[in-house]
């Protein structure tokens, strides 16, 4: 049997002395190669359970086990990839310099950083854009090159946290679609936060939606679109199906604690 | 038009100024016959900038040594002072706001002190230069070295890099604009402490004495003559500072709104 690519097991997760409960016992397990989107409203810690899988934030209770290592050691071993809202790329290094950061830091000679930064920037479609620095790019050019350097030392596990919220919605199809397809292309499995029910819908394999106050699991949505997604995915009666069934979770969970 | 053509067509407005500046000026003083102790002609002072010149250069060059080497130490000090307590938060955050009150002390008032200390010789001026860059080196590196997003932290984190890596690779680079802003700063104040120390008690060698000395005996126009000398080695100083700047801040490139 192989292990669970993630698996989470009874975390929560309290802001503070006697704070804000941002996760309350989160019980996932995602299987390898599967895409998963958190979704909920703000404050429903979707992004917290991001960092606490990546070993960024430390849980008050449970943990998470990447691949059968816990999560530090998998964080120590370069087991996953990172790609946040903003693409943080370094600004006095150029395209080139940024996505073979990791590589660097992982001690590769110079040969085979370039080849491999190559290779990448040819996966998401910015070769020719070595040479330019961070700001010469738009913000969809620099979520890419965030999104190649994430994948320099192909890690088995993607953590996304909103990586297209601030872009506009025709970037944000089109990475949609790029994403799915580089995903497709490694295999990795992806983790990915977002606001957008379509863009959960649209991605994912499973959609985890969440509650707030405290952050709780409320359910898990398999979307049963078949892969590989296109454009007409989208226009998909499945697809209207699967997005209302998410925005009635979203809306259930909201009224709930209205009513309280 | 040529390079030369345009460089000229670019600073001829401020070149005119300068022009009419001086013309005025030798106008004024003889049309008011105002008195050599308050202000000599122009051409006065270039005169004996000239008659003077093997007295001025080298008691200039004297004082521009101090001041070097001023700069030098209390930039090294500074830069230092600011790695090590960037890298240990608790001991930074204890001594910060000390060193903010020390950096709104009236250093220069202990010139004197500094000549009960180390004598009325070179190592007392070097002293003042160094302590006066020593400090807004010192507040502004740190606050550099400080201002990282914290997006970056959790990249390099997710890359298992430990302190030393992020100091290498995000908050030095970061740093570098506001180290630069500090050290133009500082080879002004270096200039202005050594000059200023001087006038506390030296020897003839010295241009503050120079600069003292001539004006005790009523020769006004050498003392001015002498404060060209300083400002053109102030400035030669502060241009070279500049120059260091554009060739490493070429290496690290900031987005431009940055660059203010």
């Amino acid at each position: 049997m192989t292990a669970a690519a993630v698996s989470i097991r009874n975390i929560s997760k309290t802001f503070g002395k006697g704070g804000t409960i941002a996760l309350q016992n989160i019980e996932l397990e995602f299987q390898p190669g599967e895409f998963i989107s958190l979704i909920g409203p703000s404050g429903c810690g979707k992004s917290t359970l991001l960092r606490v899988i990546g070993d960024l934030i430390e849980p008050s209770e449970g943990e998470a086990i990447i691949g059968g290592k816990k999560a530090h050691q998998a964080r120590l071993d370069r087991d996953y990839g990172m790609v946040f809202q903003e693409a943080t790329l370094m600004d006095w290094r150029t395209v080139e310099k940024n996505v073979s950061l990791p590589l660097e830091m992982m001690g590769w000679d110079r040969g085979a950083r370039r080849e491999r930064v190559r290779e990448l920037l040819a996966l998401v479609e910015l070769t020719g854009f070595e040479d330019h620095h961070p700001w010469q790019l738009s913000g969809g050019m620099q979520q890419r090159v965030a999104i190649a350097r994430a994948l320099t030392f192909k890690p088995s596990l993607i953590l996304m946290d909103e990586p297209f919220g601030a872009l506009d919605e025709m970037t944000r199809d089109r990475l949609n679609l790029e994403l799915l397809r580089i995903w497709e292309a490694t295999g990795a499995t992806v983790v990915f936060v977002t606001h957008s029910i379509a863009e959960a819908v649209f991605l994912s394999s499973r959609v985890v939606v969440m509650s707030a106050r405290p952050g709780r699991v409320q359910r898990i949505v398999e979307t049963d679109l078949p892969y590989p997604r296109t454009n007409d995915t989208r226009e998909d009666p499945r697809f209207f199906e699967l997005a209302t069934e998410v925005r009635e979770l979203l809306r259930e969970s909201h009224e709930a604690r209205e009513g309280q | 038009m040529t390079r030369v053509g345009r460089l000229l067509a670019e600073w001829a407005p401020a070149l005119a100024i300068l022009v009419l500046g001086l013309v005025g000026w030798e106008v004024a003083v003889n049309l008011f016959g105002i008195q050599k102790f308050l202000l000599p002609k122009p051409s006065e002072i270039i005169t004996a900038f000239w008659d003077e010149r093997s007295v001025l250069w080298p008691a200039g060059w004297y004082t521009f040594t101090e001041a070097f080497w001023g700069f030098v130490a209390g930039v090294s000090c500074g830069i230092v002072a600011a790695l090590v307590l960037a890298r240990f938060r608790p001991l930074g955050s204890a001594l910060m706001p000390y060193f903010i009150a020390a950096s709104a002390i009236p250093i220069i008032a202990f010139a004197p002190i500094a000549n009960a200390w180390f004598g009325i010789e070179k190592s007392s001026k070097i002293f003042i230069a160094a302590l006066l860059c020593f400090f807004p080196v010192l507040v502004n590196t740190l606050r550099g070295l400080r201002s990282v997003r914290p997006q970056q932290v959790e990249l390099m984190r997710s890359y298992a890099a430990g302190e030393t890596a992020l100091f290498r690779r995000v908050r030095v680079p970061t740093s570098l604009p506001y180290l630069f802003t500090s050290l133009k700063v500082a080879s002004v104040l270096a200039m202005i402490g050594a000059i200023v120390g001087e006038y506390f008690g030296g020897s003839q060698q010295q241009l503050g004495i120079q600069i003292k000395n001539s004006a005790a005996l009523f020769q006004f126009e050498t003392a001015w003559a002498a404060i060209l000398v300083a400002c053109i080695l102030g400035l030669a100083f502060y241009m070279a500072v500049s120059f260091a700047e554009l060739v490493v801040i070429r290496r690290y490139p900031s987005a431009p709104r940055q660059r203010g």
